[in-house]
């Protein structure tokens, strides 16, 4: 590398930056967010803050220059912490006439436009209805722009290697990534080490990707399309080992590691389905940790598995999006009926039906809240950003474990495939998960009583099969209290249901905390899972504007903090921002008696940190 | 199976829960419970080793009636139930009782998965052709044109064949047996017992109350030789009071007929083997049965060897397991800092 790409540019200026947004934007075939992702590696080498959104369809390969077919990802890096993947790019590299026309319009005047000229031919123009190309009739001067043939560069690039022009020309975007990587300063090793290791089975693509991508970085480094190279500083950040990590990682590294702190093998039963299969592929890595997945045949039968696990005395877990959730209602019944520990997954996407798979949305709350027949309480947390999904794994496997109760995890697309610098933890400051099954009858006379409960928390006996004397029959019918007899007494049942809920409702968790620096806020803003960093970073804005204002963010939903009505009663106005159409506001309203005022947006999309400021700026001055 | 050396001299009593059965009086599930209870002890399996799941219906509410440990689960998830506990415990036994309605039809996918897969169950459907914890209306089993409740004209829809069904999923274990034959049924249990991997046993059972008499054919002295084929492994395939009628593999034939025996070579009557490997020879067997039960086959038609999904996957956590060095902790903390990691200081 060092003797064919120079690090040394004299000729070039170089302008310091704070932060900088940059999306990769392709035809889903161009290898777009593998381009964001390397980029994102090499960003969080050089030691930025960084926050990632993806954006890609639900086809796979939809047809070619379409702007259905258009793939994007978008990384946010800065010196100083940030909490969003930025609302507006400061950079566009677009691969195709699609990206461009897909993407231009969320580009703030004097962006700066990355396109291959190649495919802004007449046949692809017309394909997503341009009938004079951008690039020539000044619809982007307040853009700009740098044409560079990125396509013909890469195949020139590579002309004296063994490839196939087909080979050669799917190079084209480690060329656009060696070329963003000189504009922005970042270290290349571990693209190069990657590309290795990615094509290690044949030599031929690993040689012609690193050209390609060291065509692209000397081009930026010759070319005089490109004056001026920036740098953006490492942002200070909390001593200790870093990783970049997406949620869907972390999840599932959070699980393998609830699995270790309880000592109790892992059992995953799912059923691929976007946007949650990469926690099955993760998990199914790690059996030599004790994890065990299994691909069921339906969602029905994964979590019926899991069930059937968590009755053997496995930490079981099953993982979905909200179609999975609805047909896994009445087996999640079931373990709440049975009283085992069970964590279920719901990486929430855009519905009701398949909805739009790819896209985020938080809008399964109420499922999971209420969407079960009978009176069928559970436990409900959601993670706040990715690196969060770790920890909110743990947390949904303690609670399942220690209060032998099903736990639904509210994860949703943004937070499942975005990214960000994770702070690694030392596994022994991870909770002590342990778990003491029963192995003694606790009845008189030496029987054996299946609900007879722990008085502290509410939790009755996990008797595994193979222990003896404590053999027992459950089920999904109604069982006396402590016999787990089946029992249709009217009280019985009645005091049943209510113990049911208050064994929800006396999980102790958390109280929530909140942000008000100056403590003179009158306006707080309460939400929950992943509109955590927008809500953030909004709060911010106004703060800079000397706008007071209060911010609140859920982790536990049920049960919820035991201070929450105290929290909420203190400020005159009450906002709650939701990818819904005002889920958590109505509970709010119905359990608290508080006029919130519901802020929704179902995109598909993250909120902007610049919209939500705006709608709060407006709450704080007008009430 | 478990190898336990020393005897438990466990009886059927042992096998009787405290729970008071409340099956119809004249029930067919009442034969099975204790020819099942009674079979229990031959296993020589600790009770707190062996579980029973069951789904929903009159068949699922066996489990409450064996002291040993069981589940009661949901409508037609047994198998998947079952299939997450014996792949997470394999030192265990596990039952499946489930009903005609129950596995075949809302629980049909579960079930053929399970076969499928080769899970280490035992698998007890309980076919009385007929839903009777709902009272009476027809099930996936009931011959067409049925009359009950819900088809008032009859039944619009062809049975399924439950053995044709197992079968076609691969099953690795095969067999059909009757309520009332108690050591038929406990020659089956014994064989499927003895089997690694799925067995699948469709039990005939009679419901006295919505469909009686749906195998009377099979079991009135009268009538009965003439129309019951006894499979045994390595015999010739004869039935009628006399060896009168017997299976042949007619030539050019895809399937098997019956022939009176006088008319055959005695060569060319069909010797059974069950451990035919392709499935078709005893999906043959199990075509020989109509909805009229004329000519009824009961026995093992099918068992053959293959590696059970427990089997492997727990070969491939060991070998996983085998390979890894250092406590789960250490591999814990390695395996979160792997990947491209920096420090700041």
């Amino acid at each position: 590398m060092a003797e064919q790409v120079s690090d040394a540019a004299p000729a070039k200026q170089v302008q310091q930056l704070e932060r900088v947004v940059i999306r990769f934007a392709g035809d889903s075939g161009d290898g777009m967010q593998l381009t964001g992702d390397r980029f994102t590696s090499e960003t969080a080498q050089l030691g930025n803050d960084i926050s990632t959104l993806p954006n890609f369809p639900a086809e796979i390969r939809a047809p070619a220059g379409t702007l259905p077919g258009v793939s994007s990802f978008q990384v946010h890096f800065a010196d100083y912490d940030i909490l969003t993947p930025g609302d507006s790019p400061n950079v566009l590299v677009a691969m195709n006439p699609a990206a461009l026309k897909a993407n231009v319009a969320d580009l703030p005047p004097g962006a700066d436009i990355i396109v291959n000229t190649d495919e802004f031919t007449k046949r692809n123009l017309i394909k997503v209805g341009y009938a004079v190309s951008p690039l020539e009739d000044g619809s982007l001067a307040r853009f700009r722009v740098h044409p560079v043939a990125l396509t013909s560069m890469t195949v020139g690039a590579l002309a004296d290697l063994d490839v196939s022009k087909k080979d050669a020309e799917r190079a084209k975007n480690m060329f656009a990534l060696g070329l963003v990587s000189w504009m922005y300063s970042r270290p290349h090793e571990s693209t190069l080490r990657f590309l290795e290791r990615k094509f290690a089975k044949r030599p031929e693509l690993v040689a012609a990707n690193i050209a390609a991508f060291k065509a692209g970085w000397n081009f930026g480094e010759t070319t005089e399309t490109f004056t001026v190279r920036y740098e953006v500083k490492p942002a200070k950040m909390a001593a200790g080992t870093y990783r970049n990590i997406t949620g869907n990682a972390a999840l599932a590294l959070g699980l393998v590691a609830a699995g270790v702190r309880a000592q109790l093998p892992v059992f995953l039963g799912a059923y691929p389905i976007t946007p949650a299969s990469d926690i099955l592929h993760e998990l199914s890595k790690h059996k030599r940790l004790g994890v065990t997945t299994m691909q069921a045949e339906d969602e029905i039968a994964a979590v019926a598995a899991a069930v059937g696990a968590a009755y053997g005395g496995a930490l079981a877990v099953t993982t979905t999006s909200g179609p999975g959730v609805a047909l896994k209602g009445e087996s999640i019944s079931l373990a709440i009926a049975l009283e085992l520990p069970l964590v279920i997954v719901d990486v929430q996407r855009a519905g009701p039906s398949t909805g739009m798979p790819t896209k985020t949305e938080q809008a399964d709350l109420n499922m999971a809240l209420y969407g079960r027949h009978g009176e069928a309480p559970l436990a409900v947390i959601a993670p706040k950003s990715p690196s969060d999904c770790f920890h909110a794994a743990i947390e949904a496997a303690r609670i399942a474990l220690t209060y032998r109760t099903p736990v639904i995890l509210l994860s949703d697309n943004y937070v499942a495939n975005g990214s960000e610098p994770w702070l690694l933890p030392e596994v022994g400051d991870l909770p002590d998960l342990r778990v003491e099954f029963a192995t003694e009858p606790n009845g008189e006379d030496g029987r054996f009583l299946p609900y007879l409960r722990d008085p502290e928390t509410m939790a009755r006996p996990w008797a595994v099969p193979g222990t003896p004397g404590l053999e027992h029959r459950i089920g999904g019918l109604e069982k006396a209290d402590r016999t787990g007899d089946i029992s249709y007494d009217p009280a019985n049942h009645d005091f049943m249901v209510r113990t049911r809920a208050a064994r929800i409702d006396g999980i102790p968790v958390p109280d929530v905390e909140v942000d008000d620096p100056d403590g003179d806020a009158s306006v707080l803003v309460l939400g929950w899972g992943s509109t955590y960093g927008p809500i953030g970073a909004a709060c911010r804005r106004l703060r800079q504007r000397n706008l007071p204002i209060a911010q609140a963010h859920l982790r536990h939903i049920a049960p919820l903090p035991a201070n929450l009505g105290e929290v909420l009663r203190r400020y005159d106005r009450v906002v709650i921002p939701e990818m819904n159409l005002g889920q958590l506001a109505h509970v709010i309203r119905a359990k608290y008696l508080v006029d919130a005022l519901p802020y929704n947006q179902v995109r598909g999309l993250p909120f902007t940190a610049t919209e939500l400021a705006n709608m709060l700026e407006d709450v704080v001055k007008n009430g | 199976m478990a190898e336990a050396t020393i005897p438990l001299k466990l009886t059927a009593k042992d096998f009787k829960s405290d729970q008071e059965v409340r099956w119809c009086p004249g029930c067919g599930d009442y034969a099975i419970l204790a020819a099942v209870q009674q079979f229990m002890p031959e296993l020589n399996i600790p009770r707190e080793n062996i579980v029973f799941v069951s789904g929903i219906g009159c068949s699922s509410r066996f489990p409450y009636y064996m002291n040993t440990y069981g589940m009661h689960s949901i409508h037609g998830r047994a198998p998947a139930i079952a299939t997450g506990l014996s792949v997470s415990r394999p030192d265990l036994s596990v039952w499946v009782v489930t009903g005609d309605g129950d596995a075949l039809s809302i629980g049909g996918n579960h079930l053929i998965h399970a076969l499928r897969r080769n899970v280490n169950l035992k698998i007890l459907l309980f076919n009385n052709r007929i839903y009777g914890l709902t009272k009476g209306q027809y099930s996936p089993t009931s011959e067409l044109g049925k009359i009950t409740k819900s088809t008032p004209t009859g039944s619009a829809d062809s049975p399924f064949n439950p053995l044709s069904l197992a079968l076609g999923a691969e099953a690795t274990f095969v067999a059909r047996t009757i309520d009332s034959d108690r050591k038929h049924l406990q020659s089956v249990l014994r064989a499927a017992a003895e089997h690694d991997g799925s067995a699948f046993i469709e039990i005939y059972q009679n419901c006295n109350i919505f469909n009686d008499g749906a195998f009377e054919l099979l079991k009135d002295p009268g009538t009965k030789d003439d129309h019951l084929i006894r499979l045994e492994h390595g015999q010739p395939i004869t039935f009628g009071a006399q060896g009168q009628f017997c299976v042949v593999h007619p030539a050019g034939g895809f399937g098997l007929s019956v022939r009176e025996t006088a008319s055959v070579a005695p060569e060319d009557v069909l010797v059974h083997d069950a451990t035919v490997d392709d499935p078709a020879y005893a999906f043959a067997l199990s075509r020989l049965s109509g909805s009229d039960l004329g000519t009824t086959p009961i026995g093992v038609f099918r068992s053959v060897r293959r590696e059970s999904y427990d089997t492997l996957v727990q070969e491939q956590l060991a070998t996983a397991k085998a390979g890894a060095t250092g406590t789960p902790e250490e591999m814990l903390s390695g395996l979160l800092a792997s990947g491209d990691t920096w420090t700041i200081l």
